[in-house]
């Protein structure tokens, strides 16, 4: 089911729904979760929000891992609010790591694309019906949202982070010349089989796992396309980015350089 | 092929051209081969600028979403008073 090519467009995207293909499109979002007892509710509405308003068939996977501060409590009192056919419970007994969290999501996904988003509401739901009105429009196996291009941008950065950001950003293409143009977003849409195979195959952490599941994307021939996104940073001013995650950040792209 | 791979190809590839040339493989008049020399160090100063213009071009214009970061607070506020209607206790 995944297209390879771009070739390959039997006009699928152009055709009813209740022509020859089984049913409708049903999107589900992942959404890990560590202490995001503030945030959880808001981005929930935000998202039931823009798919009811565009009639999109969705779900919502909250995959907390053992907050302390009460995040399970909150998504329950969600789910009777919503529903538990649109917000699903799947939480873990502890902080185990990104990629984990989108497998343990996956396995109770009944939708044929996959959302990932941050949930601390720097990503936009609204942004949403766009990724979905551009994968129909080329096909894409992936939408990527960008910061860095057409009207994208972020809010609450200063010179400095701004600096960082573009400086990394262009190391990156330069390198790895991943015909994407914001490899360390996490704001994107997969075709659930296609997400499914890039995890299988992405082996680092944290930003450069992002990175690295676009690169590998590329080399299995996977379609990407890109909407432009606004980022608005409320975390930055308490989590400075340090000298650390600079150096990991670094040590990750020279792999993915050397290896890929 | 990795992308370390077509680097160090690439840069044996124009390496080799270069030393060759510039050591007389083809009899080049001594005017090319004083420009010829000194050319790995010109590309790579003029490549030095040209990512520094880049990035400080790209670093003025990031867009600042201040709409953005004020439809998000305003949603919040919706958000808030619909949920609590709702019956969530925060």
């Amino acid at each position: 089911m995944a297209s390879k090519t771009a070739n390959r467009t039997p006009p699928r995207s152009r055709r009813e729904p209740e022509g020859r293909f089984p049913g409708p499109d049903k999107y589900s979002v992942l959404l890990p979760t560590y202490n995001e007892r503030e945030n959880l509710p808001l981005i929930v509405w935000l998202l039931v929000k823009s798919f009811s308003e565009s009639g999109i068939n969705y779900e919502i996977i909250i995959i907390d891992d053992g907050s302390p501060d009460g995040t399970r409590e909150v998504a329950e009192q969600l789910e009777k609010i919503y529903g538990s056919d649109k917000i699903l419970l799947r939480p873990r007994e502890k902080k185990l790591g990104l990629g984990t969290a989108y497998i343990h999501g996956m396995k109770h996904a009944t939708g044929n694309y996959i959302i990932i988003m941050d949930a601390d509401l720097s990503h936009h739901p609204k942004f949403i019906p766009e990724f979905i009105r551009k994968q129909k429009e080329g096909n894409f196996d992936i939408v990527s949202g960008t910061r860095y291009k057409g009207n994208g941008g972020v809010y609450g950065w200063d010179l400095k982070r701004k600096l960082i950001s573009r400086g990394a950003n262009f190391i990156t293409q330069i390198l790895l010349r991943p015909g994407a143009s914001d490899l360390t977003g996490s704001f994107r849409l997969y075709r659930k089989e296609v997400l499914q195979k890039l995890i299988e195959k992405c082996v680092s952490k944290g930003y450069v796992f992002q990175m690295e599941m676009i690169v590998r994307a590329r080399q299995l021939n996977y379609t990407i396309g890109e909407v432009p996104i606004t980022f608005v940073d409320r975390v930055y001013g308490e989590s400075k980015l340090g000298g650390n995650e600079i150096v990991s950040f670094l040590k990750g792209l020279l792999t993915l350089f050397a290896t890929t | 092929m990795t992308k370390l791979a077509q680097w160090l190809w690439a840069l044996a590839l124009l390496g080799s051209a270069w030393a060759a040339l510039t050591l007389g493989a083809l009899d080049l008049p001594p005017s090319c081969r004083e420009v010829l020399w000194p050319l790995p160090a010109y590309v790579l100063v003029s490549a030095g600028c040209f990512a520094l213009a880049t990035v400080g071009y790209r670093v003025a214009t990031f867009h600042d979403c201040e709409d953005a970061a004020r439809e998000l607070q305003s949603q919040i506020q919706e958000a808030r008073a619909d949920l609590s209607r709702r019956g969530m206790r925060f």
